[in-house]
């Protein structure tokens, strides 16, 4: 039983989120929520597709959060001034450069991470007020510019920000299992030692981990600011910590080593579920803060609990 | 009639013949592994009862019931006649059962005393701490047990031996009844090892029994009063020791014969595969020269801490010397990193299998293939049935006991767990191969196997090191033995030259000039 939770227990919990708000709300099972409880997911989600790696590799990343917000209101701002295609580009340029000041701080430096990442948080932060000057920006013309594709638009019905999502999360999954450098990350993450006998560069490993989480995070403040079409200073605030949530949720340990892009894409859907079925429900959007802290705590303790074959320590 | 029965049962309960523990027909089953079936085992006080098994034939399984961090599925445990339950070790500590653990359990940062009485500080009003009192009573143990070394020193300065004995300080503070000790001596020198016997010796005149689980059938001869075997998780039966010879329980031990003892003609040397000449590194080790040919062995004995394996972490690229240089195949190479080495057709298994041999949460396949992951994959794409080919491959050669390749090297026994290390290091076509304590904390049978194995990897043209602080093993497989002493090569024999009186006097300083 134990075990089964272990291995399924996020499943379990996704069919069982599905259940219990299908049959509260009738507005829970459509087509048409299902794709907004995606795009919901999708900013947090293609973010967390990153971090899973960083987090695989036996690292963490809080700097997403502010990451998220500087890049938005980066190419928020430029679109109006140079043109969406250099905004873009312009704001990737900066946001892997500020992967890699993560990257090197913590990959060839070997600082830790929980402090560089944190000390990151805070640094952007100031450094998107300086840029912005502490003003809201947003894009003049909203209605004819192809920037909007990212966060406005639909293929086949589906919404362009769930297709990033997901077929981003495909190709990751498919990286982080069989190409050698995902095999890699498991293996510093498993234990950075025995990977330094094997030959493995543990530095320019955890380097690219870092690059991929702002790469995705880069990612993600396209489809939010094409979303918005315009951006306040603080728009990620908190999001590092729904983004590991997520990833916890997924069941990828944070000692690194072992962890899955599908089920991290799985454990953010949860939590968009929870988010959007409280709201059909009716409760206050502040309840999900709290139903969303119980379910990582039961997620997290079944993990453990299947790891020990017992509910509860005895010692 | 009565008094018949009466007198039976008077001879039954003499003192010394008495179990203080006793273990009745236990099992224990993981998935798909039954570790323990039936096993019986009693132990009285005052005895050393030696528990001898290959890995993987269910000591470590055992003395995790008996020490209650695992509950047996079907079987009884009883101590004093008392059936007893014990759901955690804080509960076999109340019944006075003690493990000494193979891995050492210390808090590095405190003190001696501290650790001594960790979880159990005598308090002042169940809340302060008095650090004299604490000082004094550690003292006192510390004594007991011979340590000269002070209860207010941090743990973290003491050798890997003294610690151990802060181990044991730690269990008498329970007054136990039953002490286990596992593999005390793995990683202790002769010395040691002697004070540890010692030790062990006062503990069980006092009466304790002792449980002492090792592989090294000298020590356990020496040691024990009663030996009980097991095989792949069977009681084997117990022996007095006096009355068996190591042959009886050997065979009872692993079921076959022993290979033949290894024979040793001399090798045919091929090109000079590794020259190193003056190397050093401040502080370490000093004007280090040696050179190894394709197909010998060439052995590196020496006391724990006289340098062997940071001079083989040099050559591998995970240190920097300070002065000499290191030649492959007659070429001045800079190796700067382990890849650099891999590069160069250098493997290294590394002293310490689960911390710098093996990713423990990974497959034996990802595992075999971790050190040239970049020759199985297309354009990052990695071939898995090639991976798989070559860990099977490596399976049969070293004949792995494995349940499949997806299998993780977590649960594999310490035997199994090095011959995937050595399959690792194989399937990435050395030339030259370095074995740091190849078979630490590994059974005979699997020790014979390796040993075989390294002869013939040397035969096919591999030039081999093997490190190692067994002279037996040292004699077994070596060509040349190299003989070192506080980071200085005190001496180079050639096998047909060296006696065990030579080798002894060349690692402990005594050249005999």
């Amino acid at each position: 039983m134990l075990q089964f939770f272990g291995k399924h227990g996020i499943s379990v919990a996704f069919v069982l989120c599905v259940v219990i708000f299908s049959l509260s709300t009738q507005k829970f099972l459509s087509t048409d929520n299902f794709l907004t409880v995606v795009m919901q997911a999708s900013i947090i989600g293609t973010i967390a597709l990153g971090v899973t790696f960083v987090v695989i590799g036996g690292n963490l990343d809080l700097s997403v959060g502010s990451l998220l917000s500087f890049a938005t209101v980066l190419v928020v701002d430029l679109h109006d001034k140079v043109g969406p295609g250099t905004a873009i580009l312009l704001m990737f340029v900066f946001t892997l450069l500020i992967g890699s000041i993560n990257g090197y701080l913590i990959g060839y430096l070997r600082l830790n991470s929980l402090i560089v990442t944190l000390g990151m948080l805070s640094a952007i932060q100031g450094i998107t007020l300086v840029y912005s000057g502490g003003k809201n920006v947003d894009i003049s013309d909203q209605t004819n510019t192809w920037f909007a594709f990212f966060g406005r638009e639909a293929l086949f019905g589906v919404p362009v920000p769930a297709i990033i999502f997901i077929v981003l999360g495909i190709i990751l999954q498919i990286v982080l299992l069989k190409t050698g450098f995902g095999r890699k990350i498991f293996a510093i993450g498993g234990n950075a030692t025995a990977s330094l006998f094997s030959g493995l560069r543990r530095n320019r490993l955890v380097f690219s981990t870092y690059l991929l989480s702002a790469f995705t995070t880069g990612c993600a403040a396209l489809i939010l600011g094409s979303r918005v079409m315009g951006s306040q200073n603080n728009v990620g605030e908190g999001y590092e910590l729904l983004v590991l949530a997520g990833v916890i949720l997924g069941g990828t340990s944070l000692l690194g080593g072992s962890g899955s892009i599908a089920r991290t894409v799985i454990g953010v859907l949860i939590l968009a579920m929870i988010q959007n079925g409280l709201l059909l429900l009716g409760f206050p959007y502040y309840t999900q803060w709290l139903v969303t802290w119980v379910v990582i705590i039961v997620a997290v303790w079944l993990d453990i609990a299947a790891k020990r074959g017992k509910l509860f320590s005895t010692y | 009639m009565n008094t018949q029965t009466e007198m039976k049962e008077s001879i039954n309960s003499q003192p010394e013949e008495k179990p203080l523990l006793k273990l009745k027909n236990v099992s224990k089953s993981f998935p798909g592994v039954k570790a323990l079936d039936g096993v019986e085992l009693d132990v009285r006080a005052g005895e050393v009862h030696a528990l001898l098994g290959e890995n993987g034939a269910g000591k470590s399984t055992l003395m995790k019931i008996l020490a209650g961090i695992y509950q047996p599925d079907g079987g009884e445990v009883f101590l004093e006649d008392q059936l007893v339950h014990m759901s955690s070790p804080l509960e076999a500590r109340e019944h006075g059962v003690l493990l000494i653990h193979q891995e050492l359990s210390l808090v590095p940062d405190m003190t001696v005393a501290e650790n001594v009485f960790l979880g159990n500080i005598p308090r002042f009003a169940n809340m302060f701490v008095n650090n004299r009192h604490l000082n004094e009573r550690c003292g006192e143990i510390l004594t007991r047990l011979n340590c000269k070394f002070k209860p207010t020193e941090k743990l973290g300065n003491l050798s890997i031996a003294n610690q151990q004995m802060v181990e044991i300080a730690r269990a008498l503070v329970f007054q136990p009844k039953v002490v286990v000790f596992d593999e005390p001596t793995a990683s202790l020198t002769d010395y040691e090892k002697v004070v540890l016997f010692g030790v062990i010796r006062e503990l069980k005149e006092s009466g304790t029994a002792i449980v002492y689980i090792s592989h090294r059938m000298d020590e356990i001869f020496e040691l024990s009063d009663r030996i009980s075997v097991l095989r792949d998780g069977t009681y084997q039966g117990t022996f007095y020791t006096r009355q068996t010879n190591e042959d009886e329980v050997t065979q009872r031990m692993i079921g076959r014969d022993l290979d033949a003892d290894i024979e040793h003609q001399p090798p045919e040397l091929g090109a000079k595969a590794l020259e190193v000449s003056g190397l050093g590194i401040d502080g370490l080790y000093s004007d280090i020269s040696f050179d190894v040919h394709a197909g010998e062995v060439v052995g590196f004995y020496g006391l724990v801490g006289a340098g062997r394996t940071e001079i083989m972490e040099t050559i591998f690229g995970l240190r920097k010397p300070d002065s000499g240089s290191v030649q492959i195949n007659g070429q001045n190479l800079a190796i700067n990193s382990p890849s650099d080495a891999i590069d160069h057709g250098l493997g290294l298994v590394p002293e310490s299998r689960k911390e710098q041999g093996l990713v423990l949460g990974m497959s034996c396949k990802d595992n075999t293939t971790l050190a040239n992951i970049s020759e199985f994959t297309k354009l990052g794409w990695i071939d898995t049935s090639a991976e798989r080919k070559v860990f099977e491959e490596y399976m049969d050669k070293l004949r792995i006991k494995c349940p499949g390749w997806e299998y993780s090297t977590l649960n594999l026994s310490g035997g199994n767990q090095q011959k995937v290390v050595i399959g690792k290091w194989l399937s990435t076509s050395p030339k030259i191969l370095i074995l740091d304590e190849p078979t630490r904390g590994i059974d005979v049978g699997s020790k014979s196997e390796i040993h075989h194995l390294i002869r013939e990897l040397a035969k096919t043209g591999l030039a081999v090191i093997v490190v190692s602080s067994e002279m037996p093993e040292v004699l077994t497989v070596s060509d040349r033995i190299i003989a070192m002493y506080d980071g200085r090569i005190t001496r180079c024999f050639d096998r047909s030259e060296v006696t065990e009186d030579t080798l002894i006097r060349a690692i402990t300083g005594q050249t005999g000039h």
